[in-house]
C-alpha cells in the first residue's frame, strides 16, 4: 500500500509551547481518515505540517515520498483556504481559474461549480457570498486539481443539514474513486459517517488510532442515565459522573445493571440507556477531568 | 496540458495579484497619482519649469519617488498584508515555488510604477520644459531600476518581518525622510552643508543622482555607486532574512 503522507516523531513547537509532540502518522491510498481534537490540540499545526506551510522542530515530515516544502511534493495535493481568506475583490470562477493554473489536467472550472452547486454564481466576488457559499467554494478547490490526496480542514462548519449531506456525498464519491482523504472536524457525527480511521490527538500527542469501532471500543459500550437520590455499589460500572441526583453510569452490559438496579430497589426513575458515541470517547480520551474521574471511578469501582 | 511550467505559473500570479489591487482603485490611486500631483502643483507652477534643465531634474526626483512609494507601500505594506491573510498561507499549499509567486508580485509592482510614471511623464512633458532625447530613454529605465533595487529590497524585507500596523507605521515614517532627504522633493543644492552630507549617504540621493544623471547629463558623484551598491547589499540581506525566516503569520 502506498503511503502518501507520514510523519516519524515530528515535533513542532512555538518557544516553549509544544504543538505537535512526536508525532507517528501513516496516510495510506485510499483511506478517509478523520482527525479529531479540541481547539489548541494541534490539528492545524500537524497539517501545516504535511502541507509543507511549516517545517518540524525536530522529525520527518513526507508528502508522495518527498518534502512537503518541495512545490513537486505537492502536485496531487489538495487543500481547503480558510473561507474568511478568499480574496474578496476576486470572482468565483477566478479564484477556481487562479488554483487550477497550479495542475495538469484541472477539473474545467463549470464541471467543478456545478457538482458544488455554484453554478450562476461564477461573476460574484467572493467577498459578496454567503458563509454556506464560500464554504462550499474552498471545498471545490481542493478538488479542481484532480488530487490523490485531500485535507479538508472543519468542511461543514457553517453550513445547513442538507448542504452537509450535499458535500458529505461528493467527499464519499471521490472517496469510491481511490481518493485519499485527511479530514478534521468538530461535528463528530461527520467524522462517524465518513471517516474509516479515527485518530484522536489532544496536546499535540495521538489519544487514539484505529477504526470507528476500536475508539469508540475504548470507552464503555453503554451509557445508563437515571435519576436516585443515592446509588449503592453497582458491579460493572466503569466509569460514572453525579451531578445532584442525575448519574450517568458507563458500562460493558446495560441488562445487568438495570437488573441490580431493579433488584436492590434504588428508588430511581428517568432511566435512559443509549450507546456511547464517538462524542463520549473522544471526551474520555481529551479531557483530562475526565481523564482522572476515570481513573478514580474505576478504582472504586472495583 | 502539461505540467505548468515557472513562466507560466508566474504569469498566472501576477494576472491574479494584479486583479485583486485594481479592484480597489483607492489604494492604486494614492500611490500612482500623488507623484503626478505633486509635479503638478509644486513644479507647474513654478517659473524654473519652463527651464529644461530644471524641470527635467524635478521629474526626474519625482519619478524616483513614485518608483520608492511603490517599493514601501505595495511590496512593504502589501506584502505585510498579504501574508496577514489566509489565503497567503494557502497558496503556499498549491504545487508552486516561492519564485513564481515573488516574480508575481514584483511584476505587479512594476505594473503600478508604470501606472504612476505615465501621467507624471505626460504633465511633464505637456506642461514643462523638461525634454527626455530618445536616446537618453533606455538609460533613464536602467537608472530607475538601478535606484528601485535597493528600494525594493527594503519594502520586501519590511513587508515579510513586520505585521501590517507595524508595516504601514514603518513605511509611512522612512517616506518622507528618505523623499526630503534624498532630494526628490527639494533639489540637494539648496541643502545647508550638514544636511548634504547625510543625504550623500541615502539610497534615495543616489537614486536621484543616477536619475538626473540618466535624463540630464550632468556628471555622476563620486560616492553613488558606492552608496547604491551599499544600500543593494544591505536591503538585500534584510530582504532575504526576513523571507527565509517568515512562516505566515506568527503565532504565540
Amino acid at each position: 500500500m502506498e503511503i502518501l503522507a507520514r510523519t516519524v516523531a515530528a515535533t513542532r513547537s512555538y518557544g516553549p509551547v509544544t504543538a505537535v509532540d512526536a508525532v507517528s502518522l501513516d496516510v495510506p491510498a485510499g483511506q478517509l481518515l478523520g482527525l479529531l481534537g479540541p481547539n489548541g490540540a494541534g490539528k492545524t499545526t500537524l497539517l501545516q505540517l504535511l502541507t509543507g506551510l511549516r517545517r518540524p522542530t525536530s522529525g520527518t515530515v513526507e508528502l508522495f515520498g518527498g518534502d512537503p516544502r518541495d512545490a513537486a511534493s505537492r502536485r496531487r495535493l489538495g487543500c481547503t483556504p480558510q473561507e474568511t481568506g478568499l480574496p474578496p475583490t476576486l470572482r468565483v470562477h477566478e479564484v477556481v481559474d487562479f488554483v487550477a493554473g497550479h495542475f495538469d489536467s484541472p477539473v474545467p472550472t463549470a464541471e467543478l461549480l456545478e457538482q458544488f452547486g455554484l453554478t450562476g454564481l461564477e461573476r460574484r466576488q467572493t467577498g459578496g457570498l454567503s458563509g454556506g457559499q464560500k464554504r462550499r467554494l474552498v471545498v471545490a478547490v481542493a478538488f479542481v486539481g484532480r488530487p490523490d490526496l485531500v485535507l479538508l480542514d472543519e468542511p461543514t462548519t457553517g453550513l445547513d443539514v442538507e448542504a452537509r449531506h450535499a458535500l458529505w456525498d461528493a467527499v464519499r464519491r471521490y472517496h469510491q474513486g481511490g481518493g485519499t482523504v485527511v479530514l478534521t472536524s468538530h461535528y463528530l457525527e461527520e467524522v462517524e459517517a465518513l471517516a474509516e480511521r479515527v485518530v484522536v490527538i489532544d496536546q499535540g500527542r495521538v489519544r487514539a488510532d484505529g477504526t470507528l469501532a476500536d475508539v469508540r471500543s475504548l470507552v464503555p459500550a453503554r451509557r445508563v442515565q437515571l435519576r436516585a437520590p443515592d446509588l449503592p455499589e453497582l458491579a460493572g460500572v466503569e466509569r460514572s459522573l453525579r451531578d445532584g441526583d442525575r448519574h450517568e453510569l458507563w458500562t460493558a452490559d446495560s441488562d445487568a445493571l438495570v437488573r441490580q438496579l431493579v433488584t436492590t430497589k434504588v428508588p430511581f426513575r428517568d432511566l435512559e440507556v443509549a450507546t456511547a458515541s464517538l462524542e463520549e470517547a473522544f471526551l474520555a480520551l481529551t479531557s483530562p477531568s475526565n481523564q482522572s474521574m476515570a481513573r478514580t471511578t474505576g478504582e472504586t469501582a472495583r | 496540458m502539461s505540467t505548468p511550467t515557472n513562466i507560466r505559473l508566474t504569469g498566472l500570479h501576477t494576472h491574479y495579484q494584479f486583479t485583486e489591487t485594481i479592484r480597489i482603485p483607492i489604494a492604486v490611486i494614492g500611490t500612482t497619482l500623488f507623484p503626478s500631483l505633486s509635479l503638478l502643483f509644486f513644479i507647474v507652477p513654478q517659473p524654473f519649469a519652463q527651464n529644461p534643465g530644471d524641470a527635467t531634474r524635478g521629474t526626474a526626483q519625482l519619478a524616483v519617488f513614485a518608483v520608492m512609494s511603490v517599493c514601501l507601500f505595495t511590496y512593504g505594506v502589501g506584502v505585510a498584508e498579504d501574508r496577514a491573510l489566509p489565503w497567503d498561507g494557502y497558496t503556499r499549499t498549491l504545487p508552486v515555488g516561492p519564485a513564481p509567486r515573488l516574480m508575481g508580485r514584483l511584476l505587479n509592482g512594476l505594473a503600478f510604477v508604470v501606472l504612476g510614471l505615465v501621467p507624471l511623464v505626460l504633465i511633464a512633458r505637456l506642461l514643462t520644459a523638461a525634454t527626455l532625447p530618445p536616446s537618453r530613454l533606455a538609460l533613464t529605465v536602467a537608472a530607475l531600476i538601478g535606484a528601485g533595487v535597493p528600494l525594493f529590497a527594503l519594502g520586501i524585507g519590511i513587508g515579510y518581518s513586520l505585521s501590517t500596523k507595524a508595516a504601514l507605521a514603518v513605511a509611512q515614517s522612512l517616506l518622507l525622510p528618505l523623499a526630503f532627504g534624498g532630494g526628490l522633493f527639494l533639489p540637494p543644492e539648496t541643502f545647508p552643508g550638514w544636511l548634504n552630507a547625510i543625504s550623500t549617504w541615502l539610497p534615495t540621493r543616489a537614486g536621484r543622482d543616477l536619475v538626473v544623471t540618466a535624463t540630464t547629463g550632468v556628471a555622476l558623484p563620486g560616492t553613488t555607486l558606492l552608496v547604491l551598491g551599499g544600500w543593494t547589499l544591505l536591503t538585500g540581506s534584510l530582504a532575504v532574512w526576513a523571507y527565509k525566516r517568515d512562516e505566515g503569520r506568527r503565532f504565540r
